[in-house]
């Protein structure tokens, strides 16, 4: 009987019992003491949160949509003057400002979610959610600012 | 790059072999495995394992015919092989199942029959994987009869309907079939996974018990519950039909209508 076969990696250590080759261990195993319990309910509100702001982003982002890019004469429409007409009405501020918070808080946990799922190493997911962060809360704080201190008469 | 065959008929008594032979009902398959060995080289390899077989055996009949006649250094566990104990759930043609619950005629022979260890677990040896990891969070969820105030002189009684709440989760035999089929777990091992919710769903929702509180709590956290995604593969990969992805809902459910 022969028992020649290929191997998919080749290495020039040679292994035996006395110096076995090093497992590939699965990432991030719990152990007796990982993970360690946070007991707040953070996950809980972020679940509701997600589901509940997407049902209000679909009617807001939608609308948002129609308006800007099918309703009267379209996408051509859009200038300085249609922006500056809408952001005159507290109504549209408000549409936009709801659209805005809602938006990034959706994508940015959503993202969060996937860096928890697909970065291995601690380092790693800390500073890819501390970059998400920082971009998250810019993009809110400038969105916001730029919404209530709009000048129309800007020159 | 071709893959290794490996095909051998001593073992057998050539009267033996000649009774097989003569049994028209024999198909030839090719098991290909998945297998390592840290003793003797830190690569992976697929070995085929040629050899024929009644279509109506089971997988694991099939790596008992390799291990006792072709090659005694393959390694894989078993223990009652008959669906109850849990040891032999693998990854065959890429779906996690228990070797012992799956018929050779199930899988198309025509083609290799791929079998791999379960993924998301350190794999130790061939088919074996360090199921270390997956108990911790069996453990983590305490999964047993927590009450307060004194004894009972006599049994706990309870309906038939309050039984009838946990009965799908008390089919569990811990094969972590679900688990190593969870694309969460497979890149975070500190998520709980499928199969520790399902032991806590057994008693959080048993009228018996009174520690569904401290197990709503724990899986209330950050690894707990709400990092599924309902992709339903424990569902599918259960081999005691269990509804896991139902199960978790409803620990989902409990945690939020407690809540508010």
């Amino acid at each position: 009987m022969s028992t020649d076969s290929v191997e998919l990696s080749s290495s020039s250590a040679s292994f035996s019992p006395e110096n076995p080759a090093p497992f590939i261990e699965a990432p991030r195993a719990r152990t007796k003491r990982t993970p360690r319990a946070t007991r707040t309910n953070f996950e809980l509100y972020g679940w509701l949160f997600m589901r509940l702001s997407g049902v209000v982003l679909v009617v807001l982002v939608l609308g948002h949509l129609l308006i800007q890019l099918v309703l009267d004469g379209g996408v051509t429409k859009v200038g300085f003057a249609f922006v500056a007409g809408r952001w005159a009405s507290p109504f549209w501020q408000g549409w936009d400002l709801v659209m805005l918070w809602l938006a990034m808080l959706h994508g940015g946990n959503g993202l969060r979610t996937v860096i928890n799922d697909y970065a291995e190493q601690a380092n790693t997911r800390f500073w890819l959610k501390t970059l998400l962060f920082t971009a998250t809360a810019f993009t809110i704080v400038l969105g916001t600012l730029v919404i209530f201190t709009f000048d129309p008469n800007i020159r | 790059m071709s893959t290794p065959t490996l095909d051998k008929s001593s073992g057998h008594s050539e009267a033996l072999d000649a009774a097989e032979a003569a049994a028209g009902h024999l198909i030839t398959v090719t098991m290909r495995i998945r297998r390592f060995n840290p003793e003797v080289s830190d690569a992976v390899e697929w070995v085929d394992y040629q050899f024929p077989i009644d279509p109506k055996e089971r997988v694991l009949d099939a790596l008992h015919k390799i291990k006792w006649e072709l090659d005694g250094t393959l390694t894989f566990r078993r223990s009652c092989a008959h669906g109850i104990c849990g040891s032999d759930a693998m990854r065959i043609n890429g779906r996690n199942r228990l070797a012992c619950k799956t018929l050779i005629k199930d899988l198309n022979p025509e083609k290799p029959i791929t079998v791999e260890p379960i993924k998301g677990l350190t794999v130790l040896k061939d088919l074996i994987v360090d199921m270390d990891p997956f108990f911790q969070a069996y453990r983590d969820v305490m999964p047993f009869l927590i009450t307060k105030g004194n004894e009972p002189t006599r049994e706990r009684l309870q309906s038939a309907e309050d039984r009838e709440r946990f009965d799908d989760t008390t089919k569990c035999i811990l094969c972590a079939a679900c688990t190593s089929s969870c694309p969460v777990f497979w890149n975070d091992g500190q998520y709980f996974g499928p199969a520790a919710i399902v032991n806590a769903h057994r008693f959080i929702f048993d009228s018996r018990d009174e520690g569904g509180e401290q197990r709503l709590e724990i899986l209330n956290d950050k690894d707990g519950v709400w990092r599924c995604r309902t992709t339903f593969n424990c569902t599918d990969a259960c081999p005691r039909g269990i509804e896991v992805t139902k199960a978790i809902q409803e620990v989902k459910r409990a945690l939020i209508t407690r809540r508010f």
